[in-house]
């Protein structure tokens, strides 16, 4: 995998030293761009807001998203009530909804969190509710006999029982709250990544540009590979349930 | 045949479970039982014995509190059953053990949900453990151990919680042929040592011959209880003996003559 990264490096910087394009600069340039751009305080500002905003959304989408998914898993009134709202969410172009929110909730950090909740919670309630579904019956029924009330079996079995799906559910949410987190702030535009691409394009500052999509890249890439050998972690017991 | 006693009351014992005239009629018209009447003595491990199909675990099931009956009901100790209770603890086919939990954990698991507190569940479990033969092994996880001894933990946890009736559902069925020998040998010192009333559900004859001190032989279409055969087998002698005991082989053969004609 290295190795062909380091392949397509080289040819963006052959065909970047060509100049054929002033969308495509070499990528060297790229690269001595991003670290000139990083250690700016403009960088670590819109950077922490990025931050803030993706980790309030996505907890937000977990402590929603989880509780949700595993009642819909166990109850069939609610699986009734939410399911089509949630496949509905699922598929939805939520980047349509966005100025929606604006309006409601105006151009700040508000509307850019409520965007990466969108995004990230319907994934999270849809695994959290297929593991609650894979349980084993007699896991289910073990519960029951030993006479655990609703709240022991919610916490106690039903949760653990479904941990690697609710895991599953909660890395492919990241990765939808980097988007969500991203796109807010693309389409709000006056704060934070939004407000450096709004500059940046206008002033057709192409290095700039490529070298900040590099380093949104790379956290996306290290976010969901962390959340991948986590979830690989608890792997062992998904295979041991049945 | 004279060793083995028929009697469909057996009044010298009291009786500790007692279904009467329960009919299951499953979603979609499956009719599972029929108007089945039972009763199980207090103290003895009575197995339900039968060809697939028979009912035998929907009616362990029903006596469990986890299915509701279509008519009839069951008592334990002259309680009707309206759900699971404290009095009854089940022992299940696949063990449903949590993959999560310690076999320490697991085997406290039923006092953990009746709030009993962590060093007084943990010392009580400890000491089921130890009577089941895992000693040393209350650390490891379930997917640590073998079969026999994830079913091992499934009777501690079982065993923990002090129910004085014990529902065991084909409890050795998922263990290799060698563990089960072992199994079932424990099992009729653990009922010995524990004054409890246990229902042993299962479909191979030898085992209910040798473990019960009562079968209900169940038939299918309609599902009936067909016999109830008393055992009376020495249980001075050594396991093996027993397997070799003319006794043990007679009753064996009899009810493989009844359940025959039943097999596809």
């Amino acid at each position: 995998m290295m190795a062909s990264l380091i392949i397509w490096a080289v040819a963006w910087e052959i065909i970047g030293q060509m100049e054929l394009s002033i969308l495509l600069p070499p990528f060297s340039h790229i690269i001595i761009r991003l670290f000139e751009i990083v250690p700016t305080a403009t960088f670590f500002n819109a950077f922490w807001i990025t931050a803030k905003c993706f980790l309030i959304g996505t907890l937000i989408a977990i402590v929603v998203g989880i509780p949700l998914g595993v009642l819909m898993g166990r109850s069939m009134v609610a699986d009734r009530m939410l399911l089509p709202w949630v496949n509905m969410f699922l598929s939805a172009p939520l980047t349509a909804l966005v100025p929606v929110l604006m309006t409601l909730f105006g151009f700040g950090e508000k509307t850019i969190i409520l965007t990466t909740v969108l995004f990230a919670v319907w994934i999270i309630m849809l695994d959290a509710r297929a593991g609650v579904k894979n349980i084993t019956p007699s896991l289910v029924e073990m519960t029951k006999s030993f006479q655990a009330n609703f709240w022991q079996a919610f916490t106690k079995v039903y949760v653990w029982a479904a941990l690697p799906e609710i895991l599953a559910g909660i890395r492919l949410g990241c990765i939808r709250s980097v988007k969500g987190v991203i796109i807010g702030q693309l389409l709000v535009s006056v704060v934070g990544f939004g407000r450096l691409f709004e500059l940046y394009s206008s002033n057709f500052l192409m290095e700039h540009m490529w070298a900040l999509l590099f380093v949104i890249f790379f956290f996306a890439f290290l976010i969901a590979e962390g959340l991948g050998i986590l979830e690989r972690k608890f792997e062992y017991y998904a295979a041991s349930r049945n | 045949m004279s060793s083995v006693s028929e009697s469909v009351t057996k009044d010298a014992l009291p009786i500790a479970v007692s279904v009467n005239g329960v009919t299951k009629i499953y979603p979609g018209g499956v009719e599972a039982l029929n108007d089945m009447t039972i009763q199980f003595p207090k103290g003895e491990l009575t197995s339900l014995l039968g060809p697939s199909g028979c009912g035998k675990t929907t009616l362990l099931k029903i006596i469990a509190g986890l299915l509701a009956p279509t008519s009839g009901n069951v008592t334990v100790n002259g309680q009707p059953v309206t759900g699971p209770g404290k009095e009854r603890a089940f022992v299940f086919q696949d063990f449903a053990l949590m993959p999560w939990a310690s076999v320490l954990r697991n085997a406290a698991f039923g006092l953990e949900l009746q709030g009993v507190p962590k060093s007084e569940r943990n010392a009580i479990a400890e000491k089921h453990i130890e009577a089941v033969g895992l000693k040393g092994y209350e650390s490891l996880f379930p997917h640590e151990l073998s079969g026999g001894m994830r079913q091992r933990v499934g009777l501690a946890r079982a065993l923990a919680v002090n129910a004085e009736v014990l529902l065991m559902d084909e409890p050795f069925s998922a263990v290799d042929e060698q563990t089960r020998r072992k199994f079932q040998e424990d099992l009729l010192e653990v009922v010995a040592d524990e004054e409890k009333t246990f229902i042993f559900v299962t479909h191979s004859i030898e085992e209910a011959v040798y473990v019960s001190q009562s079968i209900a032989l169940l038939l299918p279409r309609p599902s009936r209880v067909s016999e109830i055969i008393r055992p009376d087998i020495r249980r001075d002698i050594s396991p093996d003996a027993i397997r070799r005991d003319p006794v043990y082989l007679d009753i064996v053969e009899r009810i493989w003559q009844s359940l025959r004609t039943y097999v596809e």
